[in-house]
């Protein structure tokens, strides 16, 4: 399959979703209503941490217009003592994230729920719930946090015998890192901080669910369909097989919609009030008590030779969970120093819980931390060593047989290839001028491969459906239709691919973990693969000859061996016509737990201007380079660099949550935290490098998350280049350039 | 559940008449790109809306025989630039106005509703105050008028006396050798609010200024006039000490707050350097009039 002169594999081809989406026409879950519906909303803690003393509902149940009115008691409890996992998420925390049970650990903790006639009346009800709170001391940033006299939030969280807000640990360790330190030549040490950041999905969390006869349906935006199943199952109480989850077109997720909010509320009202129940974030909602990915305190020290060979490497990472347990550690320690052939190395995470909204995941939760640190300690031992950054990491970049810290010896990767491309790319040649620089950085990301199904069915007229589990985020079936009209011979547009629900389609893993093309992929091959192979044999019927004498080739079945040329060939079409007389309908499903998902790399180059007056950074030029494995849709891959950039560069530049004095979010709408606009950016130039995942029929690698991991060093790196001047901390937002501009 | 009542007169007795009336629960609809926001949000629930933009006063542009202009209170930023002439004599108050916001909202925003929204932020109002703009007011006692920078009283409030409306802004003459600006800080280049905004207006006769206007804001509780960076330019020709007097002048004038915008010391420095950078955008515009 692995050829280049594919016909649609490869091919930047009409995205099924694509006019649906600029003409307004595309139906998200906001989108959808019924008959008889009313409105959730919830109620909201005011305190960013407060025990919980009393709540009483009795008067706003008593508004007219109220239908009901759910707080913790009517879901379903996960008691501390005892983990239950579903996927990586702890439902001891999601249960408590739903909805606060014995405290309110942020500002924006949802308390309580009403479901009422109109949206007006269920906020006006909210308002008429009594609670008592037990208003509590509270925490935010990670070293207020961490301090032994600090508030603490829960009783059952201890570290090293105390209590504590660290939550957990992960070390990877590979050889000794001290003897490794006392080899090198130069050892240089930094810490570094970053803030937390949303993944600024333009969608608000919504959704919309019917309960009849004590079964659910959910239609709701979210990257996991079966995921929303699950949840709602177990934190409502209701079999799977009851609740039947609808997965809306989605309006951005980036890893946040991996969990959820709102469903099992929705769920709980309309059971009780045998009404649809529809609910809706608003953008302060969502900013204030969805996502956000982890801020970060980090310490990394690197050891190399004169000759620029890392010899050994550490890295302390801190990163903030939000109320409750779970922040990304493991993509930052794990990440950090994946890149490298280095042969001692200490990456240990930290996981700190403080008052603010539990962090979601966020494209390749943790890695661009632990790049960030990195990636810039890199750039100053290339400095000591009068080395290129770029032959830096070319002198010490991990490739095939390479040991990680994090575990696995690498199979073909694509990292060295990377690296190289930029060198020769023309960026990175080109002059800059005052107050101008130029910065790099590397990154990497485990990618997933995991549960998917697919079915694919051929039609009585002899076109394909294709249906699969995931929903699609980033252009999975625009690349599935072209590789189904690939392995079919037939034209893409005769190939429709949908995204089946839970009642449709078998269980497929949630979006997430650039798992989707790589699992679906996988499927939808050994699925198309049967059909042929039934296709073959209906023709070898039609034809009474043997099956093992048909071939498909160029949308055909065709006579082979000993028969070949001696019938014409049969196309699609003509085979479907004669499906009944042949045997029956023509389609074929296939369920698998995939394996073999493979590490992606990229570098980054970015050139920055200064204004050093105002202290104002903007990119002037980026380009990305990275390894895609199999770009099935090169405009999508395309899409995937470009959108990581942009939202990398946010995060180095203008992303940051504010906190007032009471532990509240002070800029919580798209006006005060800022994220790029078009304007702010260049054009984001993406340079594909295709290394073919030999364990896929494709060769694709995941593409999604690997180019949000460098952007945040390669700014660094640019800025420090333009101004001579290091910063560790993000964002290099303007006050902060001249801050430090001006405090020398 | 209270209901809105939306009018919309056609006569500014009618519309006077009307705000009066409500006794404070109305409000005034120009653009609405301000009003609309607040009320979704709570901060503002009037029982009436009184739309403004029926009103030939408050949505049209007069040319002055003497050369002036009078802008409707409410027309939109679209509408003034596509004026053949305005531009030509008041680039930086057009270019202030059509500063706020998006294509999508330069289709509304008025520089009225700017005024009169009352944010120290308001990117049209150190323009104007740059510009000596004259309000022209109507309320239940009859007409008024008052110089721009005297209109604001605090943030999100006016000196609009209850009942009153904001009719339109008179524009003087342009002498030959005059030319204004403004420029904005704001962190991305644009959707975004003024952490300082500077307008600048001179006139120069032979390299020299003779008169000069300096508006400031985002970095007090209301948009300043800044009498003494006019001082430092006026009589200049615009020599490096000139400028950095003028330029310390509007750091000093600053009496700006931290916030989640700007910190005060980020203010007070820019302020200088916005200062000289718009001084010599207006002065090249001036070498051209
Ligand atoms: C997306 C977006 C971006 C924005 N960007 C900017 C920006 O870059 N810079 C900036 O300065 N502002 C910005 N704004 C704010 C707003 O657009 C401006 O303040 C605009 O000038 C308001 O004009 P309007 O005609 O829409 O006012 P309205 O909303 O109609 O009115 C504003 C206020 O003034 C009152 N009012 C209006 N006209 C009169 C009158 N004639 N007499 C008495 N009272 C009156 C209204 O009752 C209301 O309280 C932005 C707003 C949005 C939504």
């Amino acid at each position: 399959m692995n050829v280049i002169n594919n016909k649609w594999i490869g091919q930047s081809t009409i995205r099924p979703d694509g006019a649906d989406k600029v003409t307004g026409r595309a139906s998200y879950s906001a989108d959808t209503t019924m008959p008889g519906m009313i409105w959730g909303k919830v109620l909201r803690s005011p305190h960013a941490h407060a025990r919980i003393v009393s709540i009483d509902t009795s008067r706003a149940e008593a508004l007219p217009g109220v239908k009901a009115v759910v707080t913790h008691k009517d879901i379903v409890d996960f008691p501390l003592d005892k983990s239950v996992m579903l996927g990586i998420q702890d439902m001891r925390w999601m249960c408590r994230n739903v909805m606060a049970r014995e405290k309110a650990l942020f500002h924006g903790h949802p308390i309580a729920a009403v479901a009422a006639m109109s949206e007006r009346i269920a906020a006006e009800a909210c308002r008429l719930i009594e609670v008592e709170y037990e208003v509590l001391p509270h925490v935010i940033e990670i070293e207020d946090a961490i301090k032994p006299d600090a508030p603490i939030l829960h009783d059952f969280v201890s570290f090293e015998g105390r209590p504590s807000n660290i939550a957990g640990k992960l070390e990877h360790k590979l050889g000794e890192v001290e003897a490794g330190f006392a080899a090198a030549d130069v050892v240089i040490e930094r810490s570094f901080t970053t803030r937390p950041v949303h993944q600024g999905y333009i969608e608000p969390h919504s959704c919309l669910v019917s309960v009849v006869d004590g079964k659910a349906t959910i239609w709701s935006s979210s990257q996991g369909q079966f995921m929303v199943r699950a949840m709602t199952s177990l934190l409502t109480g209701i079999p799977q097989s009851d609740i039947r989850a609808i997965p809306a077109e989605i309006g951005g997720g980036f890893g946040g919609k991996t969990i959820i909010y709102l469903e099992p509320v929705a769920t709980i009202l309309a059971k009780k009030t045998g009404r649809p129940v529809k609910m809706v974030m608003s953008r302060e909602e969502v900013m204030r008590a969805t996502g956000p990915t982890s801020g970060s305190m980090s310490t990394v020290k690197i050891g190399a030779k004169k000759d620029g060979t890392i010899v050994a490497a550490q890295g302390t990472f801190y990163l903030q969970a939000g109320g409750l347990p779970g922040s990304p550690i493991r993509g930052a320690a794990g990440c950090a120093f994946a890149p490298y052939n280095i042969p001692n190395v200490l990456s240990t995470g930290f996981d700190v819980v403080s008052n603010r909204s539990k962090v979601a995941a966020y494209r390749a939760p943790g890695a661009p931390i632990g790049a960030y640190a990195v990636e810039c300690v890199l750039d100053e031992v290339a400095e000591a060593l009068k080395m290129d950054p770029l032959a830096l990491r070319l002198k010490n970049a991990a490739r095939q047989g390479t040991k990680a810290a994090h575990g696995p010896v690498y199979p073909v990767i694509g990292f060295v290839e990377t690296i190289e491309a930029a060198m020769a790319h023309p960026h990175s040649q080109a002059p800059l001028g005052k107050h101008q620089g130029r910065g790099v950085a590397s990154g990497f990301w485990f990618n997933a491969g995991g549960e998917s199904s697919a079915q694919v069915n051929v039609t009585e007229d002899g076109n394909v459906v294709v249906t699969t589990g995931h929903p699609d985020i980033g252009g999975s079936r625009a690349s599935i239709a072209n590789i189904t009209a690939e392995l079919l011979g037939i034209d893409y547009k005769r190939v429709s691919v949908l995204i089946g629900d839970t009642a449709t389609i078998g269980y497929s893993n949630l979006t997430g973990g650039s798992r989707v093309l790589f699992a679906s992929a996988m499927v939808v091959t050994q699925s198309t693969e049967k059909v042929i192979k039934t296709l073959c044999e209906r023709a070898a019927k039609i034809w009474k000859i043997d099956p093992e004498a048909v071939v498909w080739e160029d949308g055909e079945a065709k006579p082979a061996g000993e028969n070949a040329g001696k019938f014409p060939g049969l196309s699609l079409a003509q085979i479907a016509a004669k499906a009944s007389e042949t045997g029956g309908p023509i389609g074929a499903g296939v369920q698998q737990n995939t394996q073999g998902a493979e590490g992606g790399f990229a570098t980054h180059v970015c050139d920055v201007e200064v204004d050093v007056d105002l202290g104002i950074v903007r990119v002037l030029r980026y380009t990305s380079f990275q390894d895609v494995g199999r770009a099935v849709h090169p405009a999508y891959v395309e899409g995937q660099m470009q959108g990581g950039a942009a939202q990398g560069i946010g995060w180095a530049l203008s992303e940051e949550y504010l906190y007032d004095k009471n532990g509240k979010v002070d800029n919580a709408s798209f006006l005060d935290y800022r994220m790029p606009v078009c304007s702010d950016l260049p054009m984001l130039d993406a340079v594909m490098i295709e290394v073919p995942n030999p364990k896929h029929p494709q060769g694709v690698r995941g593409v999604g998350e690997v180019p949000l991991v460098p952007p945040l060093a390669a700014v660094a790196n640019a800025v420090a280049n333009a101004l001579g001047k290091r910063f560790y901390s993000l964002p290099m937002s303007p006050p902060r350039v001249l801050e430090v501009l001006d405090g020398a | 559940m209270t209901e809105i009542r939306y009018i919309a007169p056609t006569t500014l007795d009618e519309a006077v008449g009307a705000y009066a009336a409500a006794a404070g629960a109305a409000r005034i609809l120009a653009g609405g790109t301000d009003l609309l926001v607040q009320m979704r949000s709570g901060a503002a629930q009037p029982g009436t809306i009184i739309d403004i933009k029926k009103i030939a006063e408050t949505t049209s542009i007069q040319e002055t025989p003497e050369g002036g202009f009078v802008i409707g209170a409410a027309v939109s930023g679209a509408v003034l630039a596509e004026h053949p002439r305005l531009g030509q004599a008041w680039p930086g108050v057009l270019e202030a106005i059509n500063l706020i916001g998006s294509t999508q909202v330069q289709g509304r925003a008025s520089a009225g509703g700017n005024l009169c929204n009352g944010s120290p932020a308001g990117d049209s109002v150190p323009a104007m105050v740059a510009a000596g703009a004259v309000v022209n007011l109507q309320g239940p006692n009859g007409r008024r008028t008052m110089p721009v920078e005297a209109f604001p009283a605090g943030p999100g409030r006016t000196n609009l006396a209850p009942g009153e409306i904001l009719v339109s802004f008179t524009l003087p003459p342009r002498p030959k050798g005059s030319g204004d600006a403004y420029l904005r800080m704001i962190p991305r280049t644009e959707m975004d609010i003024a952490v300082v905004g500077v307008g600048v207006s001179l006139t120069l006769e032979n390299g020299t200024v003779t008169a000069a206007r300096v508006g400031l804001g985002a970095v007090a509780p209301t948009v300043l006039l800044v009498e003494d960076a006019a001082k430092a330019l006026i009589g200049s020709k615009l020599e490096d000490a000139a400028l950095e007097a003028a330029a310390a002048a509007c750091s000093a004038a600053c009496k700006p707050i931290n916030d989640k915008r700007g910190t005060i010391a980020y203010r007070i420095k820019v302020a200088g350097v916005l200062l000289k950078r718009a001084v010599a955008i207006a002065a090249e515009r001036a070498g051209r009039n």
